[in-house]
């Protein structure tokens, strides 16, 4: 009766829901290591846009099949939580990216910086 | 006026103060069995919220900072595919253990989550074993975090995945050594509840990890 009332609470989910969660997660994780491991010929840009794309799906995955993410439990308070922090990543990141983008456009030009470094480094190699 | 906000007061606030963690064994009235459950989950489904945010700083440290090489080795001399693809499934395969674990004890068969967390204890312990590894293989030939802002971020952001993961094993094995001891008693179900939420959430942010960290940068 315990174990009944305490999954009836929270929501350990059933063997079906596991299943069909694994089974999504392991597709979505075989297609984007086959696309970099495999030659596809598929552009750069659109190679990126597909694996975080997948990311984003299977963790959408992970979050309802495995952790039962639902607008139900908890009378809604773990999906509002998970929307708020939701909003404060998308600032962090976005924010982020976006200022320190800014900031290295604005910069004073240091076009070959790598490469000076490189130069010296195989002139040390050299001397030393 | 008073003594009745009061007494009304008082019947909200009791069956809440009384020692939380058999609210849902005592449940005997199932229509309001969620106004009486344990406030664990929500409390700690914020502290995952929290995390989320620390991993959230971390990824946005190596997007800015990934791409500062300073000379040095780039995510192509470094990294392998396979590797992380067989971390990945390790992780994988962990999380599905710890649901079957989880279905286990929703039938009170104790012997049964015993075994499912040892496998996902094995599970977790390889792909620990395989980080560790990595991370020496990385700061034995010059690319550890001290030799560029790149792989600076890197091993902040892998490494605190990790030291997570770590501190989940050792709870892991607490939990086992408790259940074994007492059996699935209510305390102990609700730690395998909050263990469960952790387990996930960790194999979630390695998502994240082996996208954005070391696939997008292999293409």
């Amino acid at each position: 009766m315990s174990a009944h009332s305490h999954s009836e609470s929270h929501g350990h989910g059933t063997m079906g829901q596991l299943m069909i969660g694994f089974a999504l997660a392991a597709i979505l994780t075989i297609i984007p290591f086959f696309l970099v491991m495999v030659d596809t010929g598929l552009s750069r840009t659109a190679l990126v846009g597909i694996i975080m794309g997948l990311g984003a799906v299977q963790i959408i995955v992970h979050l309802v099949y495995f952790l039962h993410l639902n607008s139900s439990s908890e009378e809604g308070w773990t999906l509002l939580a998970s929307v708020f922090s939701v909003v404060i990543l998308v600032i962090v990141l976005a924010g982020s990216l976006w200022v320190m983008h800014n900031m290295n456009e604005n910069m004073m030009p240091m076009p070959d910086m790598d490469r000076h470094m490189e130069q010296m480094r195989s002139l040390q190699s050299q001397q030393g | 006026m008073s003594t009745v906000t009061s007494s009304a007061d008082k019947s909200i606030v009791e069956p809440l103060a009384d020692e939380p963690m058999h609210h849902a064994r005592n449940n005997d009235a199932h229509h309001d069995a969620h106004a009486h459950s344990s406030p664990t989950p929500i409390g700690f489904w914020i502290y995952l919220m929290s995390d989320c945010i620390i991993f959230g700083a971390l990824f946005a440290t190596y997007a800015v900072l990934g791409g500062n090489y300073a000379g040095g080795p780039a995510p192509k001399d470094l990294f392998e595919p396979g590797f992380v693809a067989i971390e990945t499934a390790l992780l994988l395969f962990s999380s599905i253990t710890f649901g079957l674990a989880m279905l286990r004890a929703d039938k009170d068969d104790r012997d049964g989550v015993l075994k499912w967390l040892a496998v996902t204890a094995v599970f977790g312990a390889g792909f620990i074993a395989m980080e560790i590894y990595e991370f020496n293989h990385l700061i034995h030939i010059g690319a550890g975090p001290d030799r560029s802002a790149f792989l600076s971020s890197f091993f902040a952001l892998v490494g605190t995945h990790g030291l997570h993961v770590t501190g989940g094993l050792i709870w892991l094995v607490t939990l086992m050594v408790q259940i074994r001891m007492h059996g699935l008693i209510g305390e102990n179900m609700r730690r395998l509840g909050t263990l469960s939420m952790f387990w996930h959430f960790l194999d979630l942010v390695w998502i994240g990890v082996f996208s954005f960290v070391y696939l997008v940068r292999l293409i």
